[in-house]
Parts: C-alpha cells; structure tokens; sequence
C-alpha cells in the first residue's frame, strides 16, 4: 500500500484510502511511542528542514518531535532571525536549503497556497503543509480524526460539530474535507460573521447559528479558536459577548444530557471559546489529540519518505 | 519443533515467544498453543512483532505496518522468535533490531517452519526448524495457514 501523492498540500488532494492507510499506520507508530525506546530507524537516511514563516508551539514541537522519533535529520528556520528579513524570497530560501541536500520541507507559511506553489517548483522534493494561510492544515484534520476514531470506534456516520471561527480557520476547512471523505456528517456552528455564506452548498455541511442546538446534534464537537488577532475586523462585539453567545460552558454542556467528545485543536482561550470546567473535563480529549498528533505525523512522513525515493 | 524449544526447561518463567508479522504469527499461535499444552499450570507469554519500520528495504518498497503487541517485559528473558520462512535472514535481522528497543534479553532463538537453506546473505541461522528445503532463487516459497501446505512455485 502507498499514498498516491508525493506531498501533503491538504486533505482537498487526498484519496479517502490516503486517509485509511495514514490512519492505520499510525496507529502502529503510537505503539512505538508507548516502548520503552521510543523510536525506530526508519528515516535514518533522510534530512527533513521544518520552514516556519508563522508562529507555532505544538505543530512545530510535535513534528520535530515526530522526525527525531523516526531517526530523521532536522533543520528548523524560523522566518524572524533569517535572511528572509533581508527580502530574500521563498522559493531563494528553499532552493539554497535543498542544495545542502534536503530530502523533506514541512512548511507553515501565513500566505495560504504557499506550499502548492513550492511543490509545483520541487517536484522532487517532499513537501508538508504544516498550516497555510486561512487554507489547510491537513495535520490537525488527521490527528482529529484519528482521535475521534480511537475515542468512538469510527468515522463513518459520525455526527462531528465544528464551532466558532470557521471562515478562517484552516483547522475548519482541512477537517470538512476529511469527514465529508470518511463519510461522516458535519456542521458547522457559530456568529454569521463568522461562517462562510455559501458554505452549505460549496462543501455540503449542516450549518448552525445556535451553539446549543449544534451540541444536542452531534456526537463530537470540535472548538475552534478565536483568533484574536483578527478582533480588529469586528467581527462580533466583544469576548465578553462572544463567550455567553457561543462559548462552551458547563452549564451549558451539562443541559444537553448526552454524552459528547470535546475537541480543540488549540492553543485555547480559556474563557472565550471554551470554559476551562470544559477544557479540563471527563468530555474533552484535548490531550490525547495532541499526543496523538506525534504517532500521525510521523505516519505521514514515513509514507512520504517511502514515495519519495521511489522517483529518484 | 514445540518440544525442541522448551525440552531442557521444566518451567515457562523466564521463556517468551514472540511472532514476527504477518505470517509468522499463524506459526506463532499453533506452537503457543501445543506448549501451553505441555504446561497447563503456567500461562504462556506470547507476543507479536510488526518489523516494518525496522527494514532494510523501505526506500525501494513501502509495506503496510501490522501491530505490534508484546504485553510483557523480555528483560533478561530467553526470547524464542517464530517466522514462517527463513530465506535471506534480513526480516530476522530487523527483528533483531525491534527486540532491542523492547529491553535486553537473556537469549534470543530462533524457530522457523521452513529454512531454505543456502539463500542467507546475512550471518543467521535457525535453532529449530521444521524442515529444510533447496531452492532456486527464482522460486518462491509460500506457507498456506489453513491447509498448513507448503507451496513452492
């Protein structure tokens, strides 16, 4: 078995089987992690640069972690404190970087497309989206849904809820993408400022401007992050509002007498978009998600790895 | 082949049994069994071991990862590895390689169905085998688990 892809751009690219067999394989790479040498030679002979151009705390640590795990070799760059600040461009960056004999890129950039535009320029050269712009982060969508898999048993007819900012969250977008693929129902829930208008028929998700309604819905439900960055767009009028309108609350959870997983992708905003009863209770999987993300990464790499001697 | 395995040993204490994927496992199971047989007081500690991530071969061929599942400790343990075949020794050297990441073991055997011999390229060798077969290097060899028939072709 094989991914029919040489990189991971996003979910949009990938083959439901691509999904199954990341899935499955990683799910023997978290055996590896629970060892008491947790790590295997696989990529011994690989080189793998991780290129963040945006901030990051658990993608950049849990795929370092990830590649260090599978005996790779690691190069990080960051854009602040680079030659990057000097005007050099992208593609410059990247070529210089490959020609000191690079096998992988895993790239965050904050320009979404970014890493389509590099593997339409390196054909040969394996590369990993790690977050672009308001577009994909096919990472998370994995982990979340291998942590949906191991916590109810399965994808398929599953009823999963994303909630708050959808409009620019590549979290949101990568995540429809899978579900939809592994045959699972979606909705997305929050302010209507906040939700794509046409979201409905362009991707064929239920959508819900009632938070508590969205919960009496489904099995799982995913918080996103408010991206507070973006307040100055106001797009709602305070997190004060934000919170009573559409925040998980405890009070809130425990009035829909049903017992649903809790999700967040993080990092959180505790008493945003979800109260910290909530973050820290018996529903949230928040933990095993990011746990989880190591043992799917380093599946995706491996996979990778394999295609990409293949064609040289 | 059982019975070699466990004949100077009047206990299962310090004695483990560790199946490689996929198809040592069908081996692996039959001879649990006929020695758990033979110690009915004492549970038998059998394992299973998925070498993929282990190979020698993974940029020129990618195979799927099978689980891995040893639910006990092989420190200072006599380890007895099962495979269905043994032909060029480098899926028993990967094994080697994965057992060490588990601990260090006393002793590690090795007890396969099929030794075709005279095809090694590594330095390994089987304690116990079932039979030994010659054979081209064109041919393969396969063993059936149900009918438990051993197909040359």
């Amino acid at each position: 078995m094989q991914l029919s892809t040489k990189h991971l751009l996003g979910i949009k690219e990938l083959e439901p089987a691509d999904i199954s067999l990341i899935l499955q394989t990683a799910a023997q790479f978290k055996e590896v992690l629970q060892r008491p040498i947790k790590k295997v030679p696989s990529l011994r002979d690989i080189t793998i640069v991780n290129l963040f151009y945006e901030n990051s705390t658990r993608t950049r640590i849990s795929f370092e972690l990830a590649e260090k795990r599978l005996s790779a070799d690691t190069i990080n760059f960051s854009a602040s404190g680079s030659s990057v600040s000097k005007g050099e461009t992208l593609l410059d960056t990247v070529n210089n970087i490959l020609s000191m004999k690079v096998d992988m890129v895993v790239m965050r950039h904050s320009a979404s497309g970014a890493p389509h535009f590099l593997a339409k320029h390196l054909p040969n050269t394996g590369i990993i989206n790690a977050g672009d712009g308001i577009n994909e982060h096919p990472t998370q969508a994995l982990l979340d849904a291998f942590s949906i898999m191991e916590k109810t048993g399965g994808l398929e007819g599953k009823k999963v809820v994303l909630i708050g900012d959808i409009m620019h969250s590549r979290v949101a977008l990568s995540n429809i993408y899978l579900l939809k693929k592994m045959g699972a129902e979606v909705m997305v829930a929050g302010p209507p400022t906040l939700i794509p208008k046409h979201i409905r028929e362009a991707l064929g998700v239920e959508v819900s401007y009632n938070v508590g309604e969205a919960l009496r819905w489904c099995d799982v439900a995913n918080v996103l992050r408010i991206q507070l960055e973006r307040q100055n767009q106001v797009l709602f009028s305070s997190l004060r509002e934000y919170n009573l309108a559409f925040g998980i609350s405890r009070r809130l959870l425990d009035s829909i007498k049903k017992d649903i997983v809790i999700m967040h992708p993080g990092p959180i905003n505790r008493g945003v978009e979800i109260d910290s009863d909530v973050a820290d209770g018996r529903e949230s999987i928040i933990l095993q998600q990011v746990e989880n993300g190591v043992a799917v990464r380093m599946a995706v790499l491996y996979l990778l790895a394999g295609k990409k001697s293949e064609a040289s | 082949m059982a019975h070699q395995a466990v004949e100077q040993y009047d206990h299962l204490h310090d004695l483990v049994f560790i199946a490689i994927q996929p198809r040592g496992v069908f081996v692996g199971q039959k001879i649990a069994g006929i020695i758990q047989g033979l110690f009915p007081n004492e549970k038998i500690q059998y394992g299973v071991l998925d070498i993929t991530f282990y190979r020698d071969d993974i940029r020129k061929e990618l195979h799927t990862a099978n689980e891995t599942h040893i639910p006990f400790s092989i420190e200072n343990k006599r380890v007895v590895l099962i495979d269905d075949v043994l032909y060029t020794g480098r899926t028993i050297r990967a094994a080697l390689d994965a057992l060490q990441d588990f601990g260090r073991p006393r002793k590690v055997e090795l007890c396969v169905l099929i030794d075709r011999r005279f095809k090694r390229e590594l330095p390994i060798q089987a304690d116990y085998f079932g039979r030994a077969i010659d054979t081209h290097d064109s041919q393969k060899v396969k063993v059936n688990p149900e009918t438990e028939e051993v197909l040359l072709y």
